[in-house]
């Protein structure tokens, strides 16, 4: 690659801290890097790692307490460090941009958007008003926004979220800056919607003169949109490649151990195993002395517990902070002992019951044409008199699958299609409206209140957010050890020995049983979320998204661990994410979910391979795959989710299908009558009207998948 | 090649008292907080030193009348020839200390009038406030129209009715003071209730089929016991006030034990003969609920940045 010879932004051995109460922490040591022209620099690294803060400390966002203590940050030749308010300020808005997490939150609700980004151009550049808005449209339609010159007059709840970020994109670019800074960009957004942004950033770096620093902590969103990559760890870089470089070949073992640990799209369990980084991130104030990797190393030595690594360069350009890289063969890494031994068991349990969606033949769970729909109140005065017409969310339409004893179920789709509703109406956290359920033997289509304590027992849910998944005002062991009181499941006497048993197996120490959930990490939280779920001995286990709010190194061992617990007591889960890897991984039958209806469902390798739904098609070719070098099909859904309030008539994805042109007449049949469920062998069904031997013959989304 | 053991290093799980301590040292983290509590606790020292001694008898006219303050009388005496000072100190048990039960026998219960009257509206409000917020619907409606009902008088016309309804006396004052209080806990403790039950939590608890009253009392109360005791604390301070302002309007805590109201009230009369007398029983109200004030608003300070 040919540089030109100054960079747009170079940092050298930045050092960020913050004052707090009794002392300051400094989140960030030791960063140096620099963005070229025309480049697009990730940073990646898991939460706490002081990614955010480097970007603040460029734009002086660092709030009343943080200060930048040693280092500098040249931007364009000036030191930006020590520059007053008012310059920085005038720089920020002119030669630097920023993007952030939440579109929502980056756009004043009040404001009409086209006055927004006109504010940008008058403000900064001294434009007078018609002109702004000509450039504001142009750019609006140089970031793909349909219906440019409408937009404008609207106000920002009144587009969809990915049309959002689009808006703060274009205002960031409106003034040209040389260098643009975004924070997770797509995190917020849901895969289809994230795809298509991110075509749009690999786009603007191509086209605009732009150098771009891009903070993720999805290595898939790395290896799609940028050229250089920096890992940070615990407030210092680690490492730092070409993008082609970390992937092919990581120096730093914790790169190395990030890479091992995510799921690869395609992989399941029965075929390859996660490996979670032991430990957890050191806090700021209690970093070792040496390398600040050496605790969680495999390789560690004395001379890395002693001196800290300096950031080297080795040949082609590659620099890692480590003191033996060079002596580190990732091919010859052992996994530990007790995840090996625990993909064998799991590789042995598969062998043994193929095909895997009939292992254990007898389902546990059955669903007929349940159906679970909100009513909603208009606002008109019919409405409020109950003369207007009833008016339903459809939130979970005519679901029928059948769950076998001791298998997982994932279920995946966008947010809002309803996956969270159908396990809310299993678990009988809301009633179901019509359809028939079965768990066992009871009827599942009442709510709680309806149904007696030996069934209660048998359905237990893990959640998703770690940090409301505890009650902070109870220790762990009291809050593991209420459901075996409440259900009897264990003599009173006999709870604390229960409850450090369980805790045991979820690898916490009984040192654990007097913690409050405010001294355990996210990781931690979790695992006792889990615990209390399995407190009860429950035969199904519905988790919702349990990983999704994790760091890669900790999901992954809670993963393992979610295995762990089915492996030995036979638990048969139910088990939503969002991440399509994750699920391939985790589940043994998959079931895709668009708009409340599901519209494919079967064995879990059945589905990601054709014949798919065009829906399951579009999501998979919008998953980020952390390998640069794997080719995926471009199929980019238009327009947003319609309201489930009025769902489109016949099949429900015909607005977005990109493949309803292959029926005669522009697939008139979609929009009238529901399709069919098409038998594809093995269990697995699809919700088309396009005949199954056109399904099959679509080329596969990633090739890596059809040979794996 | 070797492999890191899996183990992880955790620190020894605190202690009981080092928890109480963590508490307490968040109140000396806000110098607010330090100051305000500093007042509140010479009050009470002061009172409680007023069951024992006093410089002199509270109640008798040992005295010249209408004193300006000098060394026999640090504080003055009032029209009466009574020791300011020594019915300032007694002053402090009716409001904090002690509350006199009906009946001719004069029996006491520990805890001032206006503690009292705090926690009556904090267990009628907190109740009222968890069924509003957790259940919703019709009991929401209800239980929050009533309450507004009651919102909508004012509060010296609530006083006025309830004291002249039943007769003078502490607990009397007590119940007004809970009726006036118990909307106000009840709006915040819905408030808490509304947001905590849409937390993970409280869903485990009902997937567990846990009984309403157990999710209200034991899941969601314990977690807005932060914000509760702040908004509590603030309303002792008011309860101080209302009692000075129904010592004033003379219905306010009988005679004959002193209280900083009716001592007010008094020394109001002769307040062109004799100015002083008002100033030291206003100072001690006023500064008891200015203590009041700064403590609870740097504990709410203190708490807001540790929930962050």
């Amino acid at each position: 690659m040919t540089q030109p010879s100054a960079p747009i932004l170079k940092v050298e051995n930045l050092a960020v801290a913050y004052k707090v109460r009794g002392g300051e922490i400094e989140a960030v040591q030791n960063v140096s890097f620099d963005i070229h022209r025309g480049d697009s620099h990730g940073i990646v690294g898991e939460s706490g790692c002081g990614k955010s803060t480097v970007a603040w400390a460029i734009v002086n966002f660092l709030g009343a307490n943080g200060y930048v203590k040693r280092g500098s940050i040249k931007f364009l030749g000036q030191d930006l460090v020590g520059k007053s308010p008012e310059e920085l300020r005038r720089l920020r808005g002119d030669q630097i941009a920023m993007v952030f997490q939440d579109p929502m939150q980056a756009l004043n609700p009040s404001m009409r958007l086209g006055d927004q980004m006109k504010e940008v151009l008058t403000v900064h550049r001294g434009i007078s008003e018609s002109e702004a808005e000509d450039r504001c449209v142009d750019m609006l339609q140089r970031v793909y926004m349909p219906d440019a010159a409408n937009v404008m007059r609207r106000y920002p709840h009144q587009i969809s979220g990915g049309q959002q970020q689009r808006v703060v994109i274009a205002m960031a670019l409106l003034n040209n800056p040389a260098l643009l800074i975004m924070d997770e960009p797509t995190t917020a957004l849901d895969v289809t919607v994230e795809a298509a942004v991110l075509d749009l950033i690999a786009e603007l770096r191509r086209e605009f003169d732009t150098a771009i620093m891009y903070i993720t902590h999805n290595l898939g969103v790395v290896a799609r949109v940028c050229s250089q990559v920096g890992v940070m760890y615990a407030g210092e870089m680690v490492e730092r490649a070409s993008v082609e470089r970390i992937f092919a070949q990581p120096q730093h073992p914790y790169t190395q151990g990030l890479i091992r640990c995510i799921p690869t799209l395609g992989e399941d369990k029965a075929s390859s195993a996660l490996y979670p980084i032991p430990g957890r991130v050191p806090p700021p104030n209690a970093r070792p002395a040496g390398c600040i990797y050496a605790p969680r190393c495999d390789y560690a030595q004395q001379r890395c517990r002693d001196e800290r690594p300096a950031l080297r360069l080795l040949a082609d350009g590659v620099q890692v902070r480590c003191h033996f890289t060079e002596e580190i063969d990732p091919g010859q890494w052992t996994p530990p002992e007790e995840v090996e031994e625990m993909v064998e068991t799991v590789n042995g349990q598969a062998d043994a019951a193929t095909p895997a969606s009939t292992n254990n033949g007898k389902p546990i769970l059955e669903l007929h044409d349940l159906r679970k729909y909100y009513p909603v109140t208009g606002g008109s005065l019919r409405d409020v008199l109950g003369l207007g017409e009833k008016r339903f969310v459809k939130a979970v339409e005519g679901a029928t699958f059948s769950v076998p004893k001791g298998s997982t179920l994932g279920i995946v789709g966008e947010s809002g299609c309803g996956k969270s509703t159908l396990i809310k109406t299993i678990i009988g956290l809301e009633d179901s409206t019509s359809g028939q359920a079965r768990f066992m033997s009871f009827d599942i289509t009442e709510g709680l209140s309806e149904r007696n304590m030996a069934l209660i027992k048998e359905l237990q849910m893990v959640f998703q957010n770690p940090d409301s998944t505890m009650n902070p005002s109870y220790t762990v062991g009291q809050q593991i050890g209420r459901p075996m009181v409440r259900f009897g499941t264990v003599p009173r006497s006999q709870v604390r020995d229960e409850v450090i048993k369980l805790l045991q197996s979820m690898r916490l120490g009984a040192n654990y049983y007097d913690r409050l959930p405010r001294q355990l990490s996210g990781g931690e939280k979790q695992r006792v979320g889990i615990a209390r779920a399995l407190a009860s001995r429950p035969d199904l286990i519905l988790c919702d998204e349990p990983v999704s709010a994790l760091d890669v190194s900790v999901q992954a061992a809670i993963l393992n661990l979610l295995l762990d617990v089915q492996r030995e007591q036979n638990t048969t889960m139910l088990f939503i994410a969002h991440d399509l890897s994750v699920v391939r991984f985790f589940s043994d039958n998959v079931a895709v979910m668009y708009l409340g209806q599901i519209m494919e469902i079967g064995p879990a390798d059945a589905i990601y391979r054709p014949p798919y739904h065009p829906y399951t098609e579009a999501l998979l070719s919008a998953v980020p795959i952390p390998d640069p070098t794997v080719k995926q099909k471009q199929i980019r859904l238009e327009g947003s989710v319609p309201s489930a309030v009025d769902p489109p008539s016949g099949c429900r994805f015909h607005t977005r299908c990109p493949r309803r042109k292959l029926l005669p007449d522009d697939g008139a049949i979609c929009t009238r009558e529901t399709p069919p469920w098409q038998e594809a062998g093995d269990g697995h069904r699809i919700f088309c009207h396009l005949p199954l031997e056109t399904l099959a013959s679509f080329d596969p989304v990633v090739e890596s998948l059809a040979t794996h | 090649m070797t492999v890191a053991p899996q183990t992880i290093d955790v620190p020894p799980s605190p202690s009981r008292w080092s928890r109480a301590w963590d508490n307490l040292s968040l109140v000396f983290a806000s110098r607010i907080a330090t100051v305000g509590l500093v007042i509140v606790l010479l009050w009470l020292v002061l009172g409680i030193v007023s069951l024992f001694w006093t410089p002199y008898p509270p109640n008798s006219s040992l005295f010249t009348q209408n004193l300006m303050p000098n060394s026999t009388n640090w504080l003055g005496t009032d029209h009466l020839g009574r020791d300011i000072l020594s019915r300032l100190m007694a002053g402090t048990q009716v409001v904090l200390l002690k509350t006199r039960l009906p009946g001719e026998n004069g029996w006491v219960i520990p805890g001032g009038v206006a503690v009292w009257g705090v926690i009556g509206a904090l267990f009628f409000g907190s109740v009222l406030g968890l069924n509003a917020g957790y259940r919703g619907g019709w009991w929401d409606q209800i239980i929050m129209q009533v309450l507004d009902a009651l919102v909508a008088f004012p509060a010296i016309v609530l006083y006025l009715v309830i004291i002249t309804a039943f007769e003078q006396g502490d607990l009397v004052v007590v119940f007004a003071i809970t009726v006036t209080g118990t909307p106000g806990i009840a709006r915040l403790v819905r408030s808490l209730a509304l947001d905590i039950k849409t937390r993970d939590y409280i869903r485990a608890a009902e997937t567990r089929g846990e009984s309403p009253s157990y999710i209200m009392f034991r899941e969601i109360l314990p977690n807005a016991r932060g914000p509760v005791l702040v908004d509590a604390t603030l309303r002792v301070g008011y309860a101080i006030f209302a009692i000075g302002t129904l010592g004033f309007l003379g219905i306010g805590l009988p005679p004959p034990d002193p209280d900083w109201g009716s001592m007010v009230n008094d020394a109001r009369r002769f307040i062109f003969v004799f100015s002083w007398g008002v100033i030291p029983p206003s100072v001690a109200i006023a500064s008891l609920v200015i203590g009041l004030n700064l403590f609870a608003d740097g504990m709410r300070e203190e708490l807001g940045r540790y929930q962050k």
